[in-house]
């Protein structure tokens, strides 16, 4: 496990290369607790993925991170000390923390390039919004986030029209044309096929450095692929952290992953 | 009339006390000292006429008060005339074939008058008749008269009947307030207080008023307290009988609502002709009503209890075809699925309009819900809307049962929480859409056949309801049973107490602003399913 | 998208302009004898289709593009006529029934002795012109601020709507509300001093509901091509994936939703003189559904659509309640039916697909693009 802080000084962190940092986060639904007192921190320019069985809480801590839910009691600090807890999705969005969801969501009725258009416009003051036109810079932006993301040729294609693997590569052009400190991927390639896939973690490693990311998949081969730091989170919790092949091997994951009996 | 009479009498003389002989042949006396008349004399044998027992005393005083009462010069023999002018003997009641013109009106000075009201008043409280000893009783408390004491306390003495008894102890405390010693007036105050009414507070403050400034303040302190008493259980009785309109009004929402509930809970869509779903039911009431009489006039009490199935499957399958023809083509399109729905309603009403009629249709009370019960004195709840209270409450609990412990509840339940799930667990969707529509439709009609009791049955009787109906179900919440019937009892009561204080249409308003102020606290509803389900 | 007559909305606004120039044209250049003229009494009746044709694209801005279904917009307009009314109330002066100086009839014959606070300043075009715009659009705001705020959204939010528009109504009906109770307010005389029923008055009434048209119009159609259009139809497509993209959808809903009910309040305000009373049943939810079908028969989310639409179930609807009376509600109920079931995109809609796309109408009905996480 990571060191983590215990104290914070003035509600900033200690150490300046850490870019988010969760603590004792406690998700309860109906008394059911989908994260318990979860704790995780992340440094900046980091790649990390995130694996666990079903119902872990990856997406809940997803949920938790970006504003969508709201914990019952726990820490959560964005670069060196912004407490997002107090934000709401469009506040944190604009603070630099882009996310694709687990299901593609796309705006199906506008095109590819719309589609990358309105997330470049995710700041604009409503003035700009009515009279405003995209710079030249936004429109190299856009260009080369396409080129980034494999869609060059379907920019004027309604989203609706692309096949899931597109949509999903759509969905992270639209977060990386917002050039975020960190990116949250909830299980890209899931229903991809081998080659989308390939093709995915080579977009992946492409990123890596520049943004700080982190990636939730349950795609073991995937994971291995991406050849990241783990985090095997369980009923809420942290189980294991460190190198994949250290984590496979860990008996407690094994476990969980084998079923118990 | 005449009829009437000579079985009065003849009842009279089957069910008083018959008289004694010697009784009656003072009253044969005193008649004909009536008939000299001599106004002083004729007093004291009103008197005794009144005393004697004799089944004619009370034609003949009313007679006389009324200047039907003749004496023949000649003979000073005494005959009665009937309000229509018939000439019948005293004593038989029969016809009497006598000269008119040799008969003359006894008669009679204000003063023989009031002495006169005074004794047919005793007398009528002998009366066989309990309703005419009532209807005694209840003049005297509202004209006390002090002469009327004695006879008064001797009816006290001889009756049976609690109710009359009661009647006749409030007569009598009423005559004692205004007329009795200071220490009668005090004893009853306080036993009026126990039945409390509005006409007993004006007697007391009356009575209060009219105390002499020199009377023992026990007394003073007695009315007072009386008069306290009577006040706060006036208050408490006139909030119990608005809670209970609140409750009846609350039920027929539940009735409207839960159907409405159930299917916003499991096809998130609203359906604007709910309304018509409620008035389809009342015209199926009035329809099995018709046929009854028509066919069945001796059950026409009970069409009540046809007309409800009747108007459950009428508007059930009304549903079931709006759900199948139009809903279910529109999956997905909830704003559209209203638009859609509101055009059915348009249509519904203007077909009842024009193939029934635009004016109001009469749906009959039966007798065993006319009428009142009285659970403690002065608190009268009409039967009606108490049968429609646990009508209510008897089809949500079948509904509760029916989603609880069948398989089609189970599959509402799980497609209500999440229908993706539902469908790739093998539940037939469309089926159970179509199903619960109808089973909310038919719910609907029946809350119309609890309606067609207490309002119109009219084309538009479904609009008065459907805006009330959404905000039940917006206060309890989508698809939550228990939350639409708290929802609808709540709206009913808060609506009833609102009127008094703000008036029905303030109290409306006030409830519809409290809507939309309360969606903001809570946009799922008061009692909201949570979870993954209801975030999407 | 609906992007058909995008490339040229100038053109399609001279378009709309001849159509509107086409009721003087024919009633003061075409000479009374011909058959192609048009009366004078006819002049406000289309006046006030226009008025509700700028409704028509009021509610399109909610509903069409950012998917907000009021049922509540009847309640906009009215205001906006209700503050009209109130200039044209205080225009009459002494010439009510009970020559009053200053209170109108229906306040005298309530016994009423001043002028309530509320009908200060009405007196005067310019304030009244103001209360046109700010009544509705305060009303707009501060709603649409709670609603939005607190995400209610969907049919839940239609509910609301209709339950605003229904509290007002009963709210106006009451007498001691000062607005003229059941009756509403009427007997106008004149407006900015010209007589109110004179065929020049009307002509111009009738000219200025149309270039309020032609300006509802233009706003339409530059939201439509700025990039808040477009916003606007992520947020009814997916309002919570715009929000994690870090637009601020509450603002720009609220936007909208004011700006659609200043429009409403206009079209209001020109609709009054030209029918010559308001009452309280402008308020009832049911006339607030039906501009949802003018919308819908013409097209959602078009720029065309609304207009059509309006003119012609309006038009269907001044023919029908004179030919068959008791035929106009199931016609007007066949029609909720009908357009949402077999036409989803209006008239315009089958215009559009006919020269274009292949097989577009198997197009599935949009999937909200929720946000919904695992
Ligand atoms: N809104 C909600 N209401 C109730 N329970 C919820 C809600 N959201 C998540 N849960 C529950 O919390 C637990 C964690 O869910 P979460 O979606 O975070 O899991 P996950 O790790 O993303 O799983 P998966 O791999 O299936 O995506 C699950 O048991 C889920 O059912
Ligand atoms: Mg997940």
């Amino acid at each position: 496990m990571a060191e983590t802080p215990r104290t914070l000084p003035g509600g900033r962190l200690l150490e300046p290369q850490i870019l988010l940092y969760l603590d004792g986060v406690t998700v309860s639904f109906d008394g059911f607790k989908a994260l318990d007192s979860l704790s995780l921190v992340l440094e900046e320019g980091e790649l990390r993925t995130i694996i666990g069985p079903n119902g872990a809480g990856k997406t809940t801590m997803m949920d938790v991170i970006t504003g969508k839910t709201r914990p019952d009691s726990g820490t959560v600090l964005f670069q060196g000390g912004i407490d997002l807890l107090s934000l709401d999705e469009t506040a944190i969005a604009r603070l630099g923390i882009g996310r694709k969801f687990q299901k593609p969501t796309v705006f199906d009725r506008l095109t590819v390039a719309e589609n990358l258009e309105l997330a470049i416009q995710g700041g604009w003051s409503l003035a700009r919004l009515l009279a405003g036109r995209l710079e030249a810079a936004a429109e190299e932006r856009i260009e080369r986030t396409l080129e980034t993301v494999g869609l060059a040729e379907l920019r004027a294609e309604e989203a609706g029209r692309l096949s899931h693997g597109q949509r999903q590569w759509l969905e992270i052009g639209m977060l990386l044309v917002q050039e975020p400190r960190l990116v949250l991927l909830d299980e890209p390639v899931a229903g991809m096929s081998d080659a989308e896939t390939a093709k995915t973690a080579e977009l992946i490693h492409r990123l890596e450095g520049r943004h700080t990311l982190v990636v939730v998949e349950h795609d073991m081969h995937f994971v291995r692929e991406l050849g990241a730091k783990v985090t095997v989170l369980h009923e809420g919790r942290v189980l294991a952290e460190g190198p994949v092949d250290a984590v496979q091997s860990d008996p407690a994951v094994v476990e969980v992953y084998l079923g118990r009996s | 009339m005449r009829l009437l009479l000579v079985l009065l009498a003849l009842l009279a003389a089957i069910a008083a006390p018959p008289a004694r002989a010697q009784d009656e042949a003072a009253a044969r006396e005193a008649l004909a000292v009536l008939a000299a008349g001599n106004l002083d004399a004729m007093e004291p044998a009103i008197g005794t006429i009144a005393r004697s027992g004799v089944p004619w005393a009370e034609p003949v005083l009313r007679g006389l008060l009324d200047g039907r009462l003749l004496a023949r010069q000649a003979d000073r023999a005494v005959f009665l005339r009937t309000p229509e002018g018939a000439i019948l003997e005293v004593a038989s009641g029969a016809p009497a074939e006598v000269e008119a013109r040799a008969l003359r009106p006894i008669r009679i000075n204000n003063r023989l008058r009031r002495t006169l009201e005074g004794a047919l008043g005793s007398l009528t409280l002998a009366s066989p008749d309990r309703t005419v000893r009532l209807a005694a009783a209840e003049k005297l408390f509202a004209r006390p008269d002090p002469s009327a004491l004695e006879p008064l306390e001797a009816a006290l003495a001889r009756e049976a009947d609690p109710a009359v008894r009661a009647a006749f102890a409030r007569a009598r405390a009423a005559v004692l307030l205004d007329h009795g010693e200071p220490g009668a007036r005090a004893e009853a105050a306080t036993g009026l207080a126990e039945s409390p009414s509005p006409a007993v507070l004006g007697k007391l403050q009356a009575a209060r008023r009219a105390l002499p400034a020199d009377v023992d303040p026990a007394t003073v302190a007695a009315l007072d307290a009386a008069i306290a008493r009577v006040e706060t259980r006036l208050r408490l009785l006139e909030f119990a009988q608005t809670f209970f309109q609140g409750v009846s009004l609350g039920s027929v929402l539940l009735l409207a609502a839960i159907g409405l509930a159930v299917t916003f809970g499991v096809m998130g869509v609203i359906n604007m002709a709910h309304g018509e779903m409620v008035m389809l039911g009342a015209y199926a009431t009035w329809a099995v009503q018709q046929a009854f009489r028509a066919f069945l006039p001796g059950a026409l009490d009970w069409s009540l209890l046809a007309a409800a199935p009747a108007a459950f499957l009428l508007a059930g399958a009304a549903g079931w075809a709006i759900e199948r023809g139009v809903i279910s083509r529109l999956y997905g399109r909830p704003l559209e699925t209203l638009l859609a729905t509101f055009g059915i309603s348009l249509i519904l009403q203007q077909a009842v309009r024009l193939g029934i009629g635009a004016t109001n249709r009469e749906v009959v009370t039966p007798s065993w819900m006319s009428g009142f019960v009285e659970p403690v004195p002065g608190l009268a709840l009409t039967t009606n809307r108490i049968v429609i209270v646990l009508f209510a409450v008897a089809v949500f609990l079948l509904l509760l049962a029916l989603v609880r412990a069948t398989r089609l509840g189970l599959e509402i339940r799980a497609v209500t929480q999440n229908r993706r799930m539902a469908e790739t667990m093998g539940i037939r969707t469309p089926r159970v859409d179509a199903l619960t529509f109808a089973l909310g439709s038919g719910i609907a009609g029946i809350g119309g056949v609890a309606l067609s009791q207490i309002d119109n049955v009219s084309p538009n009787l479904g609009q008065s309801y459907i805006v009330d109906s959404f905000i039940v179900v917006v206060f309890g919440g989508v698809g939550n049973l228990w939350g639409t019937f708290l929802g609808a009892l709540t709206l009913g009561v808060v609506n009833k107490l609102l009127e008094p204080v703000a008036g029905a249409v303030l109290g409306k308003i006030l409830v519809l602003l409290a809507l939309i102020l309360f969606i903001q606290r809570r946009p799922q509803g008061l009692f909201a399913l949570r979870g993954r389900a209801a975030e999407a | 998208m609906a992007r058909a007559g995008l490339g040229r909305p100038a053109l399609l606004l001279v378009l709309v302009g001849c159509a509107v120039l086409l009721v003087p044209v024919l009633n003061r250049l075409v000479p009374e004898g011909s058959a192609f003229h048009l009366e004078d009494r006819l002049v406000p009746l289309f006046g006030k289709y226009l008025a509700y044709a700028v409704l028509a694209v009021a509610l399109d801005l909610v509903w069409g593009r950012a998917g907000i279904l009021s049922l509540g917009h009847g309640a906009f307009f009215a205001l906006g006529g209700y503050a009209m009314g109130m200039y044209l109330m205080r225009q009459i002066g002494p010439r009510g029934v009970y020559a009053h100086p200053v209170l109108p009839d229906f306040m005298v014959f309530l016994n009423w002795q001043e002028l309530p606070w509320y009908w200060y300043g009405f007196d005067r075009f310019p304030f009244a012109l103001a209360m046109v715009v700010l009544v509705p659009g305060a009303l707009g705001f501060v709603f649409g601020w709670l609603a939005f705020r607190s995400r209610v959204s969907g049919v839940y939010l239609s509910i609301i709507t209709q339950a605003l528009t229904y509290a007002l109504m009963l709210a106006f009906f009451r007498n001691d509300m000062g607005f003229g109770g059941n009756n509403g307010l009427t007997d106008f005389k004149d407006i900015l001093g010209f007589p109110i029923a004179s065929p020049d008055t009307r002509l111009g009434l009738y000219l200025a509901t149309g270039v309020l048209l032609l300006l509802a119009l233009a706003v339409a159609i530059h939201l439509r091509r700025s990039p808040l259009g477009r916003l606007l139809v992520a947020i009814r497509d997916g309002e919570a994936r715009a929000r994690f993209l870090g637009h601020d959808t509450l603002r720009a809903k609220l936007f909208v939703w004011t700006l659609s009910a200043v429009l409403a309040g206009l079209a209001g305000a020109l609709y009054v003189p030209q029918v010559g009373i308001i009452n309280p049943s402008e308020f009832s939810p049911a006339a607030s559904i039906e501009i949802a079908i003018w919308v819908a028969v013409g097209g959602r989310d078009t720029i065309l659509g609304p207009v059509l639409g309006a003119f012609l179930v309006n038009g269907m609807k001044t023919w029908l309640t004179g030919a068959a009376p008791e035929l106009w509600l199931f016609v007007l109920g066949g029609l909720f039916v009908l357009v949402t079931l077999v036409l989803p995109k209006g008239l315009v809609g089958i215009v559009e697909l006919l020269p274009r796309r292949r097989a577009p109408a198997a197009e599935p009905a949009p999937r909200p693009a929720e946000a919904t996480g695992g």
